[in-house]
């Protein structure tokens, strides 16, 4: 009943005053190589899919961009930007801190370290495949499964095998208690498994063509059964687990309620699944899976603002460090765009406010304030936090350039998010106005006149936050120095023995 | 709960993995698989027909181009929606849609039911140079289609594929489709799935059939 709060096991500096004793004893080696693999892959895809997300931007506003290049316009573009962003940033982000917590939280090395090599450049080949394939127009055009099914194959190859590092890694964990952050990591790999397979099921007609076995309403269902939950499953769960793990060491001390998090851990991981259907309001779905998924999303907002206050709370103590300190803005502003986009996808999936917001930007301004807001955001943090001690320097190479960095992200996702959530209201109340004789007012082609400027001021968003994203490659680069000397000291896993497992404490009065 | 039950949890890795595999199975147990039980069940209206070799080339096109991802093909059961775009849409209609394209956002209006709506010459020149007819658009050229033409044994082969999906198509319609294609360009057969929509599986079936299906 006792044990309200688990300290994470490495707090700073942890591994580097036992590094000496360590030596002494034969010992065992944290494998980092993977996780700066996956490090400079993660800061790699966010430059590419970053880059294709403000050029599809810039073709939205001023459409002679594509030059009449088939690959180059904005509706095989798009696709692009999207699967970049979730397989090749996301994916590179999350399958990296996966290595380095579940090391770190159970006192162990990984269970296979070939087959952690594996699925990086398993991984790789996917994306770069995907990248590839997607704008010559081999696309199964689901939104957000894209690739055809030679690469869900390896995808799901892959998968499989990130999987098996993953339980064998814990299996083999020195430290009892299975941290909270693992826990979604466990949870992200699994539903996104089952949703990849059951989503993407077809029959090839060739390399580059094929059917999906279901058609219509089932499609329609199953697809978004599959993105909405991705969107769980991806963006929330995984990056829950990002924070669950690093906000806590970088508040220095313990998360604000242990049991709260486990709370909204079932919660979370069960609501989320049933709330799909609120993507299909007002359409040929039946209509009980539309009431059941509105029902769902209400719950849903519980355990999404929980995780929220939990992460928030825990910097109390250190608020006094936020003014000095760009990895605790980048982490405590991540969490509050958590808060306000959970707060609106809940809203939106109210059928009265849907039937406003559904097929304008405001979809666009909700994916991005949790993306931009919140996905990017803890991820930079976490990134932050994490580099420097897998490239065996002290701190990250520049300050000033992550302060930098954490203003232009800032006013870009603001910038994005207030002129899409602008525009979308704009087009949906156009879309809808009657004249009083019961005609409607505008035609199509007016609400689009309206919200053309938005789209430029989308698109300077995109640049801020682009801009900043070189900023973090350069410091990046700078900080990776040692690892290019190959002269990075291996960490090594701190002994049993004078090294208690961080037994559960007696909750703080 | 007493919290040592749950120490049971925290301290298993097996017991974690399949209590969580359960709780995130049942929300689509309990919404997707209804769904596929019905979808089974349902037989779809006499007017209802898939696509013929032109048709499906042309919505090919379409899935390739990814024009879903500015125009929905689902009107909503909403007044404006109906108003605007015509009858909403039924699940009867995308029966045979592989995937389905209803969209989920509108840069362009939505085209569930275009079909009829323009001439043939304007929806080829709106491909070729939106511009040239809808001045304020800000849809992408497509110029390309009109210089690309169709393989009809692709076709058929994709006609093979679905009918094995479940598709009622006959031999004699796939072995058509051949000829059916010869000498039609990608464009051609764009315009022909455009000039459909809405029109060849529409819910309400023209007035000579309605007497026929009753």
């Amino acid at each position: 009943m006792d044990s309200e709060k688990i300290r994470p096991p490495d707090m700073p500096g942890a591994d580097r005053i036992c590094a000496e004793e360590a030596k002494m004893t034969k010992t065992e080696y944290y494998d980092d190589r993977v996780v700066r693999q996956f490090l400079a892959a993660t800061i790699a895809w966010a430059l590419i899919g970053m880059t294709i997300g403000v050029y599809v931007a810039a073709e939205l506003r001023w459409p002679a961009l594509n030059f009449e290049i088939p690959w180059l316009t904005f509706s095989r573009l798009r696709p692009d930007h999207t699967f970049a962003i979730i397989f090749g940033f996301c994916g590179s982000a999350l399958m990296g801190t996966c290595y380095y917590v579940i090391q770190r939280t159970g006192h162990t090395r990984l269970a296979w370290s070939g087959m952690a090599g594996f699925t990086f450049w398993g991984w790789q080949l996917a994306c770069v495949l995907g990248l590839i394939t997607i704008p010559l127009g081999i696309t199964q055009s689901k939104e957000y499964a894209e690739p055809e099914w030679f690469i869900d194959v390896i995808i799901t190859v892959v998968w499989v095998a990130f999987g098996a590092v993953y339980f064998g890694t814990v299996a083999r964990r020195r430290i009892r208690h299975i941290y909270v952050a693992v826990w979604y990591y466990g949870a992200f790999i699994i539903a996104v498994g089952l949703l990849h397979v059951f989503n993407n099921l077809a029959v090839p007609v060739s390399l580059t063509k094929s059917y999906q076995i279901y058609s219509g309403v089932a499609d329609a269902m199953v697809q978004w059964w599959y993105g909405h939950n991705a969107v769980a499953f991806i963006f929330t769960a995984g990056f829950l687990a990002m924070m669950y793990y690093f906000v806590p060491r970088q508040a220095q001390q313990p998360l604000w309620s242990y049991r709260f998090s486990i709370v909204n851990f079932w919660a979370l991981i069960s609501v989320y699944m049933w709330a799909g259907s609120h993507h299909l309001m007002y359409t040929a779905l039946p209509d009980w899976t539309q009431s059941v998924g509105m029902a769902f999303s209400m719950v849903l907002l519980m355990p999404s603002w929980g995780s929220a206050a939990n992460g928030l709370l825990t910097f109390n103590g250190s608020w006094h460090r936020l003014k000095s300190d760009p990895v605790m803005k980048f982490m405590v502003i991540s969490l509050v765009f958590y808060a306000i986009s959970t707060t609106e996808g809940s809203t939106m999936a109210i059928k009265t406010v849907n039937s406003l917001s559904h097929y304008t930007d405001w979809t666009v301004a909700h994916v991005h304030a949790g993306t931009l807001g919140w996905v990017a955001m803890i991820t930079i943090g976490s990134l932050y936090a994490m580099a420097p001690r897998i490239l065996g320097r002290a701190q990250m190479h520049s300050h000033g350039a992550m302060e930098l960095h954490f203003w232009l992200h800032f006013a870009g996702a603001v910038l994005y998010v207030v002129s899409m959530w602008a525009s979308g209201v704009t087009a949906g109340l156009m879309w809808r106005a009657t004249e009083p004789d019961g005609t409607l007012t505008y035609a199509f082609i007016d609400s689009l006149i309206a919200i053309k400027p938005l789209y430029i001021v989308r698109w300077l968003g995109g640049m801020l936050i682009l801009t900043g994203m070189c900023v973090m490659a350069w410091n990046m680069w700078h900080t990776a120095a040692e690892v290019r000397r190959r002269s990075v000291q291996p960490i090594p896993v701190p002994e049993p023995e004078g090294h208690h497992a961080p037994a559960p404490q007696p909750a703080a009065s | 709960m007493a919290y040592r039950h749950f120490e049971a949890i925290e301290k298993r890795t097996w017991l974690l993995g399949i209590l969580t595999f359960i709780m995130v199975s049942l929300g689509g147990l309990a919404e997707v698989a209804p769904l596929f039980f019905q979808a089974l069940a349902v037989k779809p209206a006499d007017n209802i027909k898939p696509y013929d070799p032109v048709h499906l080339a042309g919505r090919d096109i379409y899935v390739r181009e990814g024009c879903y991802l500015c125009h929905s093909q689902m009107i909503r059961s909403l007044r404006f929606e109906t108003q605007r775009y015509g009858h909403y849409s039924t699940a009867e209609e995308s029966v045979y849609d592989r995937p389905f394209q209803w969209g989920s956002k509108r840069t362009g209006p939505d085209i569930a039911r275009v079909g009829g709506k323009y001439s043939d010459a304007w929806q080829r020149q709106h491909l070729l140079d939106p511009r040239s007819v809808a001045p304020d658009s800000n849809m992408p050229a497509y110029p390309w289609l009109a210089k690309a033409g169709v393989d009809g044994k692709d076709i058929a082969a994709r006609m093979r594929v679905l009918r094995r999906l479940g598709h009622p198509y006959s031999d004699a319609d796939i072995d058509g489709a051949e000829k059916a294609l010869e000498g039609v360009s990608e464009l051609d057969a764009l315009v022909t799935y455009l000039q459909g929509l809405g029109v060849v599986n529409g819910p309400q079936p023209a007035p000579g059939e309605a007497a026929k299906a009753q």
